[in-house]
């Protein structure tokens, strides 16, 4: 039986109280400075490099984001060259990690570029316990490794099966269908 | 071989004709048959000759293991392990595997668990069984098509997986969907919420042996599943709420059917109050059992009923209000422990929360259009197709090609009865998502199952799995 996540738990999660208006702004944190923010229709999307990503995720957390709403991987294999904010290369793979803060009623987006050649990210696993079956799925699905992941297995499909189905290159597969019934003996 | 092959046909088919025509008698004759055939049934294996013996040789106890009759025999005729030269040591644990087939895990889901003795030590679900891709269906579906996938993801809750889908399409699309058809939505919203805990009433009491609760509980589904026939054409997986409104107008009459259901659910609620909450055994079996903190529910990005009955106020509806939830009173339900009977006191009393909300949408209905008049999304209505060329033009385009949305990311989340219930969207400016994920409740909230049955009984994971409410369909997608 492979290691599971129960018992270990981040400390120092708070209960949210009523919305607290002196809560800092999320572009004054130096991590998302540095990341550079974009509000997009009324939610913040942080764009973070790989090495920044989890010290980001902690910074978030720190200001209130506490709870790791969702997180998935979208695959851009016919997008190579689609606009993305200044100094952020696009590549074939994007994390794109949801949060919530009960303090602010806000949510914030982190999307983080995952290379083709090298799909591994470090895990969220540290901070928000609750990313474990999302990055399982993250990694049936499309292929991502998530480095120090404690259960970094097959979650939805079978544990031998070859392939990750909701890549862009992965066929969805059809069953042939007979409109025309064969002409009966008559 | 097949020289005796054959010997053995004639053989057999000999006295099969004498017995027709002479009743069989113990003689000499019959004996040197019996002989022929035993040495018949002697084959030559790997090691040695092997006698087949009649069945009735076998011992009964024997034959009843190979049967697999050994459960239903008395103890003492078992098996006792102090024969066999095994050791079992006081520190030994075993793993077993709870389902999938299990009735009382809501669906294919099944568990590892690891026991000592009665007490859970360790566990881990194991999901997948219902996986059918749904995700990358929807990204072969049209935006008009999508509603008729993310429907059947929680079954039990079709109408919010519609809904969630609907907002984030109309978010990438930006276009208003007009008050009426709003005010739509949240009474189906309501009612399926209604609805979907009811059954969990049903089947929770069914867990906890409690039969009459399960009939209860489905009658009262029945009334609404009628309502939903009625005004959708169809009792699950209506495909109702689409992008830029709702399919179809409230049937006449509706107000009728809505103040029936009113009428009748608060009354029914308090008698299933009184007996489940007032029977000592339901209670015995759910206080205390699987108290979780808020702390840890949070981390665990548990969400619903789970994460409130610890006294988190986290309702969407409330904090991060869509449709037009800012515009009702309602209270959010909250317990105090995080045990099991928390959340069904959470679950009950959202029903009644539910209750609230639908009288005053029923009071609040504006009179108007029920879908977005935006031609692009809203197929022309069925009057004009016989008059208009553009609008036959425009049905058939809109059914077959559907319309593009703009590129664009959005994520949306609704409260659903599980908890929040997110849709993220990416579109490339086609006429398909280029991505649909959703963000099932359920499968989130799953991860709190290894910590709550920690430490318990197995008896008590019952409980604890049902109060849960995993939804497999949206588990596993």
């Amino acid at each position: 039986m492979p290691p599971t996540a129960e018992g270990e738990v981040a400390p120092g999660t708070a209960r949210p109280e009523e919305g607290s208006p002196d809560a800092p702004a999320l572009d004054s944190l130096p991590e998302v400075a540095a990341a550079g923010a974009a509000n997009v229709r009324g939610q913040w999307v942080i764009f973070p490099s790989r090495d920044t990503y989890v010290q980001l995720a902690e910074a978030l957390r720190r200001i209130g984001f506490e709870l790791c709403s969702d997180l998935c991987a979208v695959d851009y294999l016919t997008h190579a060259s689609r606009r993305l904010p200044d100094g952020v290369a696009p590549e074939r793979f994007e994390v794109v990690v949801n949060l919530t803060s009960f303090e602010r009623r806000e949510r914030v987006r982190i999307r983080v570029q995952v290379p083709e050649s090298d799909p591994v990210l470090p895990t969220l696993f540290g901070v928000f316990p609750g990313s474990e079956n999302m990055e399982r799925e993250a990694f049936d699905m499309f292929g991502i490794r998530f480095d120090g992941h404690p259960d970094m297995t097959r979650i939805l499909m079978p544990e031998d099966w070859e392939g990750h189905p909701l890549r862009k290159d992965y066929s969805p597969g059809r069953v042939p269908v007979q409109f025309k019934e064969a002409p009966g003996p008559r | 071989m097949t020289d005796r092959h054959d010997d053995m046909t004639d053989e057999t088919a000999l006295p099969g004709d004498d017995d027709l025509t002479a009743p069989a008698g113990p003689g000499a004759e019959d004996d040197s048959e019996d002989e022929e055939m035993r040495a018949l049934l002697v084959h030559e294996t790997s090691e040695g000759p092997q006698e087949l013996q009649d069945f009735d040789a076998t011992e009964p106890e024997e034959l009843s293991i190979e049967e697999g009759a050994v459960l239903r025999m008395p103890e003492g005729l078992v098996l006792d392990p102090g024969d066999v030269d095994v050791e079992f040591g006081d520190d030994e644990t075993m793993i077993i595997n709870m389902g999938p087939q299990h009735p009382s895990t809501h669906g294919v889901l099944r568990i590892m668990m690891e026991l000592e003795g009665e007490t859970v030590l360790r566990s881990k679900p194991v999901i997948g069984y219902l996986h059918t891709g749904m995700e990358k269906t929807g990204e072969e579906l049209t935006y008009v098509q999508g509603a008729t996938n993310v429907t059947r993801m929680d079954y039990l809750s079709p109408l919010n997986n519609e809904l969630v889908y609907s907002l984030a399409v109309e978010a990438l699309l930006g276009i208003e969907v007009p008050p009426r058809a709003t005010w739509i939505r949240m009474l189906m919203s309501e009612l399926n919420r209604m609805s979907s805990h009811i059954m969990w009433t049903a089947t929770n009491g069914m867990d906890l042996a409690s039969t009459s609760m399960m009939i209860y509980g489905f009658r009262e589904r029945e009334m609404i599943l009628s309502f939903f026939e009625k005004t959708t054409g169809l009792r699950m997986n209506h495909d109702y709420i689409r992008p830029g409104g709702v399919a179809a107008d409230l049937p006449d009459g509706w107000e009728d059917d809505v103040g029936a259901i009113l009428d009748t659910i608060p009354g029914r609620l308090d008698e299933y109050d009184e007996l489940l909450t007032g029977q000592p055994i339901f209670r015995e079996r759910t206080e205390g059992v699987g108290i979780i903190s808020p702390e840890l529910a949070v981390a665990l990005s548990a969400t619903g009923p789970i994460l409130r009955a610890c006294g988190v106020p986290w309702d969407l509806r409330r904090t991060m209000p869509y449709l037009y939830y800012d515009e009702v009173d309602f209270d959010v339900i909250v317990g105090t422990v995080g045990d099991t009977f928390d959340r069904y006191a959470v679950r009950l009393n959202e029903i009644r929360e539910s209750c609230r909300i639908v009288g005053q949408i029923l009071e609040a209905m504006p009179k108007g259009d029920y879908r977005s008049q935006d031609k692009k999304v809203t197929p022309p209505p069925r009057a004009r197709i016989d008059e208009s060329m553009e609008a036959l033009i425009h049905h058939f385009k809109i059914f077959t090609r559907g319309f593009e949305v703009p590129p664009g990311e959005v994520y949306t989340a609704v409260e659903s009865p599980r908890g929040e219930l997110g849709c993220y969207l990416v579109s490339d400016g086609t006429n398909k998502p280029y991505r649909l994920h959703i963000r099932g409740p359920s499968f989130v909230n799953l991860q709190t199952l290894a910590p709550l049955l920690r430490g318990g009984l197995i008896a008590d994971a019952i409980a604890i799995i049902s109060s849960i409410d995993p939804v497999m369909g949206e588990v596993d997608r």
